[in-house]
């Protein structure tokens, strides 16, 4: 993983030092709220509804052992002992003191971390493939990438004052694993016409209020050129998207307001403009970034698959969790794992200081020294042998940390909701707990297969539940939080928004709803489908008067 | 309707109330209850104080609230759960109230 310089260590413990004299200035009061505040987001911190949250920037999702442990110690000292996982890849801790912040910005800053850009109308944290450099479907790592967009994008002067924030994702796989078609820009690192790698480029995805699946900008871009064509989509952007309605300035209103085609016309001409080549990476520079990346040394190793064949046999519980949790790796002999956060009655994507210190143990012992963190909120050490996944499943067996349902019903996706957020209308954490409990049965999980279902508290949709195969949206009337319901999302390569199913429900009714929707698309399934199939050749009737009854 | 004045606390942002007394509280019971809109903007001036001045809370508004048994009711979810400190994370199903 890519390794602080110089500039990178002081640059950061510069912007500690800057930030702890604004907090002193704050506190004394020569700093008002209304100047305080841009100043903290700038650094990613909140005011929330019971404390300050800071939201810690993870790049791409990719942690060392030590900066996990490092976040276990934060959690535990300054905050209530857990954290929680983001869709950004990131992690929040919601129990903050503003008195604490600068120190913990400092214990941040010795394992190479910071909360720059997790807030504001920036670049915001760019995300990837969680199985980077480890799938067997992969192209090309994608993290290098991010990497160099991280440095190009950090404290840009030009795109620091953007009219909305922006994000970025980027696959270099063949199945898309990072959400890109819901991103500002969504980057797939593909084969061109002469079989050299580059990027297909799409603009203008996203969630929250008004949902777009992004469109295709570019089918290929030569590599060289990353960062020239990204910086000429954000200037167009810059120069073009509105700053006067915060719920139209996001690239993707941009985008189909002038139609993509007179958008590209615009990003190429300035493209085409002298600037191209002073601004695309130099290839030595490029490579000394690729070099941090350099895939862990992983001799080939006997799979050992008749052990795990013969506790499968045995052990329905592991068999389940290897089914679900065990993915294909490049390399013959090794595997990625999914951790998951979605043990039924806990709150996902939550990991408390205890987990985050046994999964950073783990990943040393069994796991190359890598932790990545998915964007479903689940973690993935994602270079294990697989002579090593038996005993690693018993070690996390015992933390209750072996729930065999990555991709499954379980796997929910859910912001903080009204628990903890601000903006929120309504909360999430109980309703998908209630949800996961209802469903623990692994034996019907497996009968209804993967299913996708993403929960948000607020039209903002920090959940993603425009993209789930179900989404459940919180919002308010009148004083009551209701619950609406979208089917048909899918945030992978066939991409689609969910179609709202019809009016909310009260938060006690939701998790049969749940099982209603479960059991018409069963019942309605024919061999071999998904619950998406089944919903594109079914469409929404049969559902609807499951729901609301015929007429 | 009846109301009172809750704000964030600036050092911790620990959700509290203008009491009685003229100092803030974590305890909705103490807060003090303005039953006429004159009342409410006496006590927004006060936390107005708080604010700029005694550098004691941040973002302070007035919050509709019901008074039960004598006991003040806030009337909305949101404020239910920033009354209770806590969050659903430690308990069950609809530990807050709807």
């Amino acid at each position: 993983m890519y390794r602080y310089d110089e500039f990178d260590h002081s640059f950061v413990r510069e912007r500690v030092a800057e930030f702890r004299d604004q907090v002193e200035r704050r506190l004394t009061g020569a700093l008002t709220e209304e100047e305080f505040r841009p100043l903290r987001l700038r650094n990613g911190l909140y005011l929330q509804l019971h404390a300050y949250m800071l939201r810690i920037a993870i790049p791409y999702g990719v942690l060392s052992p030590r900066q996990l442990r490092q976040l276990a110690y934060i959690g535990r000292k300054w905050d209530r002992g857990y954290g929680h996982f983001t869709t950004r890849q990131n992690l929040q801790f919601h129990w903050m003191k503003l008195v604490d912040i600068p120190d913990v910005l400092a214990a941040l800053a010795d394992v190479e971390m910071h909360c720059i850009q997790t807030s504001g109308n920036c670049v915001r944290n760019v995300t990837a493939d969680p199985y980077a450099a480890a799938a067997n479907d992969e192209l090309e790592d994608p993290r290098p990438w991010c990497e160099i967009l991280r440095q190009w994008s950090t404290l840009h002067p030009e795109f620091s004052w953007l009219p909305r924030k922006f994000k970025i994702a980027i696959s270099g796989a063949a199945e898309d694993r990072a959400a890109t078609a819901f991103h500002d820009i969504g980057l797939r690192i593909v084969r061109g016409p002469k079989g050299e790698k580059g990027f297909r480029v799409l603009v203008g995805g996203g969630m929250g209020r008004t949902p777009y699946v992004g469109q295709e900008i570019r089918s290929f871009l030569p590599k060289e050129h990353l960062l020239s064509y990204i910086e000429s989509i954000l200037r167009v952007y810059n120069l073009f998207g509105r700053r006067d309605n915060i719920h139209k300035a996001r690239i993707k209103i941009l985008v189909n307001k002038l139609g993509i085609d007179t958008f590209r016309d615009a990003v190429e001409a300035d493209w085409e403009a002298p600037h191209k080549t002073a601004i695309d990476l130099p290839e030595d520079e490029r490579r000394r970034i690729m070099s941090y990346f350099a895939p862990p040394d992983l001799p080939e190793q006997p799979p050992r698959d008749e052990v795990l064949a013969a506790r499968r046999e045995t052990d329905p519980a592991f068999a389940g969790w290897y089914k679900h949790n065990v993915l294909p790796h490049r390399v013959p002999g090794y595997a990625s794992v999914v951790i998951s956060l979605k043990e039924p009655g806990r709150t996902p994507g939550d990991a408390s200081s205890e987990i985050m210190e046994l999964v950073a143990d783990l990943a040393e012992r069994f796991g190359h020294d890598e932790v990545r963190v998915n964007y479903t909120q689940n973690l993935v050490l994602p270079h294990v042998a697989r002579a090593d996944i038996s005993a690693l499943y018993d070690e996390l067996a015992a933390a209750g940390l072996a729930t065999g349902n990555n991709e499954l019903l379980g796997d929910v996706i859910c912001c903080p909701g009204l628990d903890y957020c601000n903006l929120a209308n309504a909360r999430s954490i109980p309703i998908a707990k209630e949800i996961a409990k209802r469903f623990e049965d692994p034996a019907r999980q497996e009968l209804i297969g993967s299913l996708r279902l993403n929960m948000s508290g607020c039209i903002n949709a920090c959940g993603h539940h425009h993209a789930g195969n179900i989404g459940i949206l919180g919002v308010d009337k009148k004083g009551t939080e209701l619950y609406q319901i979208t089917l048909g999302g899918s945030p992978k390569d066939d991409a689609a928004i969910g179609t709202i199913i019809g009016p909310g429900f009260r938060a006690e009714a939701v998790p049969q709803v749940i099982d209603t929707i479960v059991d018409t698309y069963l019942e309605h399934r024919n061999e071999g489908e998904s619950f998406l199939d089944t919903w594109r050749r079914v469409g929404a009737a049969p559902f609807k008067e499951a729901l609301y009854g015929a007429g | 309707m009846p109301s009172v004045i809750t704000a964030n606390r600036l050092t911790d942002g620990v959700v509290v109330y203008l009491a009685s007394d003229g100092e803030w509280s974590e305890q909705i019971a103490n807060a003090r209850v303005a039953d006429t809109d004159e009342e409410t903007k006496a006590l927004e001036a006060e936390a107005e104080n708080a604010e700029r001045e005694r550098r004691i809370v941040v973002g302070a508004y007035p919050m509709p609230i019901a008074v039960r048994d004598g006991a003040v009711d806030p009337l909305s979810v949101r404020e239910r759960i920033r009354a209770a400190h806590r969050t659903t994370l430690t308990k069950d199903w609809y530990d807050v109230p709807l």
